[in-house]
Order: C-alpha cells, then structure tokens, then sequence
C-alpha cells in the first residue's frame, strides 16, 4: 500500500454505538501506535460514562478528552458530553461550546473537519452506526485532504442511515464489517 | 508555523492576516484563539456574509466599520443557559458560599459574561443566600452587544424550562419565576437583581488587572484561547484574586496544562473551583 503513514485515527458512531466501539477499541494492542479521537452522540446532561466503560475493557489508555491536552499515541480520547472536540494543528485536544451541529454537541462533523486540517493525508476517518447524518461532510473533508475513509457496512449496523449517508457523500470511502476495520486498524 | 515559504495553506495565511488587520484596525485580538474553532466560526461567517475568500472579506472588513459587529457575532457569542451545569452552582452553594460569608463585602467577577447568564446565575444564588446586599459584581465581555443584551436581561421564554430545571437542581432556594416577568415570548428578569452589577468592556486579552476579587467565575471562556493566552488570561485571575479567592472554571477546563497551575489549589476539584494559594 503506497498511502502516507497515518498518524491519528477518528472515530463516529451514534445510536449503536456501544456495541459498535466494542468490536473495535478493545482489539487494539497496549502499544498501538496511533491516537484515536472518539464522537459519540450522547445526551447533554449525562455525564458520559464511556471513559471508564472502554478503560475496563481495553488494553490501550482511554480517557474523556480535556482541554489542551496534548494529543499522546496509545490513546483513546471520548469528547466530553455537551462540548465538540477539535484537533489543533500543534497536536493538542481543543473543546468548544459552540452551536450544536444537526442537533449535535459533540459532532462528529467539527471532529474530522478539524482533524482533517490538522492531519491531513495521515488521518483515518470511521463512521459507524447511527441513525442521522453527521459525519457525511466530515469524511468529505478527510477525503478531500487525502486521508483514508472506512465505513461500517450500513447492512451490519444497529443504524444504517449515518454510514449510508457518508458513503452517499463519499463513494470512495472503503466500507466494511466491524470486524475488517478493526483489522484494517491493527495493519495501519 | 509560518517559517518555510510554501508550507502553510493559503486559507491559513488568509485568516492570520485577516486576524491581523482586526487587530490593527480596531484593536480586537484573535490572533491568539484556538485555532480549530474560530477557522470553523470564520467560515461560517464567511459563508452568511458572501464572501467568496477570507481576503476579499478583510478588503471590506479594514474599509466599513459597520462589517466588524456582524463579524464580532460570529466569534464572540455563547449561547450559554442559567445554572449551566448545575452540580456548579450547588458546590458554590454549598462549599465557597461558607467562606463567603465570612467577609464583609464582597467582589464576584463574572470574566465573558457574554449575554448574562452566568451572572444572573449568580446574582440569583447570592439572593438567596443572603450575601447580595453586600457584593459588587463586575460583568466583563469584549463584546457590546452582548454586554447590552446582559444588561437588558430579556430571554427567550422558550429557553425558561431549562434554566428552571437547572435552577432546581442547582438547590435553588426559591422558585425562579420569583425572579422574572413574562410577555410577549419573552422573560425580563427582575431589574432589582443588576442593583449591584457593573457592566463593563474588558478584554482578557489586551486588558489589565481587575483588583481583589473574592470569587471570579470564568466558564467556557478560555476553552477558545490558545495555551500562551490563557496562561495570560489565567495570571491576570490570579492576580486579581484577594488572598484565598476562589477561581471557578467550566467543567471541561482545567489548570494542569496552565504554567500558573501552582498559584492554585483544587477546592472542589471536580467542579472545577480553585482557590488562590496563600503566600
């Protein structure tokens, strides 16, 4: 494969998505080399859970994404309920409370826009189950930055409509099981 | 970032030096915001005003006053709601109000109060616990429409469910429709609470020292500063703060990637409340 190393994955997963994150995050090896940034849709009030589910089962570190925090490999960042997360081009995690985006705090959208910039052709983009379309124009922007797109199969999702609608808006991105992405993820 | 020729992306040297001229024409400094956010404001803006490029958009921006408000709009409102995060309030209530009480006059500054939500969070909490009568708040924001439409203190009606839940779960004392009167889709909140507030222009940036605070509340403000900057932002609460004064952030900030973190002791850390280190 003749694509540029990857430096930093991002990952977005709405209705599903517990389920969905636990085929993948879990597969990954204590020293993975990589990063990876996590939108999930959850409600405003709750405080998210998410951090501490995933850090129980998996071997990577897992965390709630703060502020500034400068962005380690090895590590899983889960955006803050009620806040996006943004990638800064100097390698450290942003939060904003700017406007929900189609309906959305975090959205998976600001994410990878973000997180385009910022890495370029070394990004690889997920969209998973879910039932809206966030993420569509996100993955766009990774594509149009030359990263790598991967898409759940809309048929394996508990909610096809947000990987049908990314792969709608991306025809190139390459769509697979859950299981091929977190085997795709391992030779990355 | 900007050190080889060629290596930044023309929309990024666009909006560097679109930052540039705002700065040396009217004396507004983004220059040092996160990034990530404010490209994603700026294109916003860029999209609803018409402008095909950042440098068409700085060509009329340096030329017509008038475009700067609507610009200002784009990258300085929050929308934010009364008793956000009301576990906040209720550790204010409950942990820093005690202390409060011990002094005879008080100072609150509300840093980026934006459209006074916040403030009249607070002004409401100091009602009840009886500590109104005898604290000046300061209401600070670089922006004047929103520092006037925090000092008119007119919501939409629509928004009322929700600051009154928070208000509730905060451990209000009272009930919240004690403090407003509604028309026409919209609430005015009861004038009696800004007695005691001053509205004033205050830029976090480029502005001084505002002295011996016993409480500074600054929420989701420095979220959109970069590191250097709310270092900057972070000395002058210091500074500010009377001895043992009380530092309260947003749920998701933090003072651990801030060179003034040892100024500050964690009060109740995981509301984010900070107390200024005795020296």
């Amino acid at each position: 494969m003749s694509a540029p190393r990857a430096e930093a994955v991002v990952i977005g997963a709405s209705a599903g998505a517990l389920e969905a994150l636990s085929a993948i995050l879990p597969a990954l090896p204590a020293r993975f080399p990589l990063p990876v940034m996590v939108v999930v849709h959850i409600p405003p009030d709750r405080r998210s859970l998410l951090a501490e589910l995933f850090q129980a089962k998996c071997r990577v570190i897992v965390m709630e994404a703060e502020d500034k925090e400068p962005i380690s490999p090895g590590t899983v960042y889960f955006a803050p309920a009620d806040y996006h997360l943004l990638i800064e081009h100097d390698r450290t995690l942003s939060l904003s409370s700017d406007e929900p985006v189609l309906f959305s705090r975090p959205s998976i959208d600001v994410l990878f826009e973000s997180a385009a910039d910022a890495y370029g052709d070394a990004l690889v983009a997920i969209v998973l189950t879910g039932a809206n379309d966030d993420g569509a124009k996100g993955m766009r922007a990774v594509v149009e930055a030359g990263g790598r797109a991967l898409v759940q199969t809309p048929e394996s999702a508990f909610a096809s409509a947000m990987p049908r609608a990314a792969i709608d808006l991306c025809p190139v991105a390459r769509v697979m099981p859950l299981a091929a992405i977190a085997a795709y993820l391992l030779e990355v | 970032m900007n050190g080889d020729p060629g290596s930044e992306k023309v929309e990024d040297i666009e909006i560097r030096l679109l930052l540039e001229a705002i700065y040396s024409q009217y004396h507004y400094d983004f220059r040092s915001y996160a990034m990530a956010s404010i490209k994603r404001r700026l294109r916003q803006a860029r999209e609803h005003l018409g402008f095909p490029t950042f440098s068409a958009m700085q060509e009329s921006l340096l030329r017509d006053p008038a475009l700067l408000p609507r610009l200002l709009g784009y990258l300085t409102v929050q929308v934010s709601e009364m008793f956000r995060d009301p576990s906040y309030f209720r550790a204010l209530r409950e942990k820093v109000v005690p202390h409060l009480r011990t002094y005879p006059s008080l100072k609150v500054w509300v840093a980026g109060c934006s459209t006074g939500e916040e403030l009249y969070s607070l002004a409401i909490l100091f009602r009840e616990e009886g500590l109104e009568e005898r604290t000046i708040f300061y209401a600070t924001d670089i922006n004047q429409d929103a520092l006037h439409a925090a000092e008119a203190g007119i919501f939409g009606v629509d928004r009322i469910p929700l600051f009154t839940e928070n208000h509730r779960k905060s451990g209000g004392k009272s009930s919240l429709s004690d403090y407003y009167q509604a028309a026409y889709g919209r609430v005015a909140f009861d004038k009696t609470l800004r007695r005691n507030v001053v509205f004033s222009d205050h830029s976090l940036v480029t502005d001084a020292v505002f002295g011996e605070m016993q409480l500074i509340s600054c929420r989701n403000v420095m979220i959109y500063f970069d590191r250097a900057l709310q270092d900057r932002a972070l000395g002058l609460f210091r500074d500010s703060l009377a001895r043992k004064g009380f530092l309260g952030l947003g749920a998701k900030e933090s003072l651990r990637f801030s060179k003034h973190a040892d100024a500050f002791a964690d009060f109740v850390r995981e509301e984010r409340i900070y107390q200024r280190r005795f020296e």
